[in-house]
């Protein structure tokens, strides 16, 4: 019973680290497929409005194992969030709950703050910039860098790839100008 | 019949712009000559519910998290980008000093990354979508699994966004 008090937990960065760094020998041993997530953003497009683009012509359905593997996180989180948590708020550090205090941010009962992340949000300014055109620039800018944190960050590293390392250095220099400069301006609309 | 189609179909955009396409874009690159019928993909989907779970209980799917990194206010991201890291390391550093084989017996095959300029502009892009959703493209998959619908619409802006890269492509310096 112990075991399962302790799933329940959130899982400390030393056991979800490697249990993610071998989701790439998995793969790798289950048929020679290369970890990583945003391609699928592309066989969609692919396989649903390819409207002609040479970009989007080519045999989706050759990866579409890609396609089984992001079916499967969606199915992991729903078993995670529904039998394998306490359902207790997220802890988060102090400094960064008084800054969103500012904002009127208090609700950690989600992984995503359901002050800002929410159905009529959608239609304001700032939820619009966070969830809209947030979410274009995260389609965007993987298939533009070739690949996303799991195909260059773990995958690519993992391969010793230098193209991967600039990759992943330009995710956390794009994510630190706009976490400290750029948010703190989209909060305040 | 129709499998008779699929094959023809592919040969010819294999022979048009798939190869060249998939090149210059070498994530995805997925040579296995290995026909399975579709329930061998069932594995997938059990690798990718692994994954699913491993995001959402170390919380690294969450916008609280992100912006805890970005603003080095916790070292729990950094613990898990950095040792998923070492271990993606060691492990294909194993697969190939052992010429490890897939579990069908086809020797493992690693591509090399090449260099193009839309690592950097690409890159900046989307680590500011990443900074703004709290989440890349595993994540949104996760975010819908743990019941936050609303990522939906992010999933599907993400899609356009791949889909508008797709059509500005050879405008764009690379």
């Amino acid at each position: 019973m112990q075991f399962w008090e302790w799933i329940k937990e959130p899982w400390p960065w030393y056991v979800a680290g490697p249990l993610i760094g071998l989701v790439v020998p998995l793969l790798l041993i289950m048929g020679n497929k290369a970890f990583g997530v945003s391609s699928s953003l592309r066989h969609i497009c692919a396989a649903c409005i390819p409207a002609d683009i040479p970009f989007f012509k080519y045999n989706w359905r050759k990866e579409s194992w890609n396609l089984f593997f992001v079916a499967g996180i969606l199915l992991g989180a729903i078993i995670a969030a529904n039998w394998l948590d306490r359902g207790e708020p997220i802890a988060v550090n102090p400094r960064l709950q008084t800054e969103l205090e500012e904002y009127n941010i208090r609700n950690y009962s989600s992984l995503v703050p359901l002050d800002l992340f929410n159905w009529p949000s959608l239609f304001t300014v700032r939820g619009f910039i966070l969830m809209v055109a947030g979410g274009f620039l995260v389609g965007f800018g993987t298939r533009y860098a070739g690949g996303c944190t799991s195909g260059h960050a773990i995958m690519g590293l993992s391969n010793l790839q230098w193209p991967s390392l600039v990759a992943t250095c330009c995710f956390m220099a794009g994510g630190f100008v706009t976490a400290n400069l750029l948010i703190p301006i989209v909060l305040n609309l | 019949m129709e499998t008779k189609d699929i094959v023809t179909k592919s040969t010819i955009k294999e022979t048009n712009t798939d190869f060249e396409v998939r090149s210059l874009d070498t994530i995805c690159i997925n040579e296995s000559q290995m026909q399975h019928p579709w329930w061998h993909s069932i594995k997938y989907l059990v690798a990718g519910s692994l994954f699913g779970i491993v995001l959402v209980k170390a919380e690294v799917i969450s916008w609280f998290r992100i912006q805890e990194m970005f603003r080095l206010q916790s070292f729990h991201m950094y613990g898990v980008i950095g040792t998923a890291v070492a271990t993606g390391i060691s492990s294909v550093w194993l697969i190939k000093k052992f010429k490890v084989k897939t579990m069908y017996g086809e020797p493992i095959e690693l591509h090399p990354k090449q260099f193009n300029k839309g690592q950097i502009y690409g890159g900046l892009l989307f680590g500011a979508g990443w900074a703004l959703t709290g989440a890349c493209p595993g994540p949104l998959y996760a975010l819908i699994g743990t019941g936050a619908t609303v990522i939906i619409v992010t999933l599907l802006s993400a899609i356009a966004g791949t889909w508008v890269y797709g059509l500005l492509r050879e405008k764009l310096p690379h």
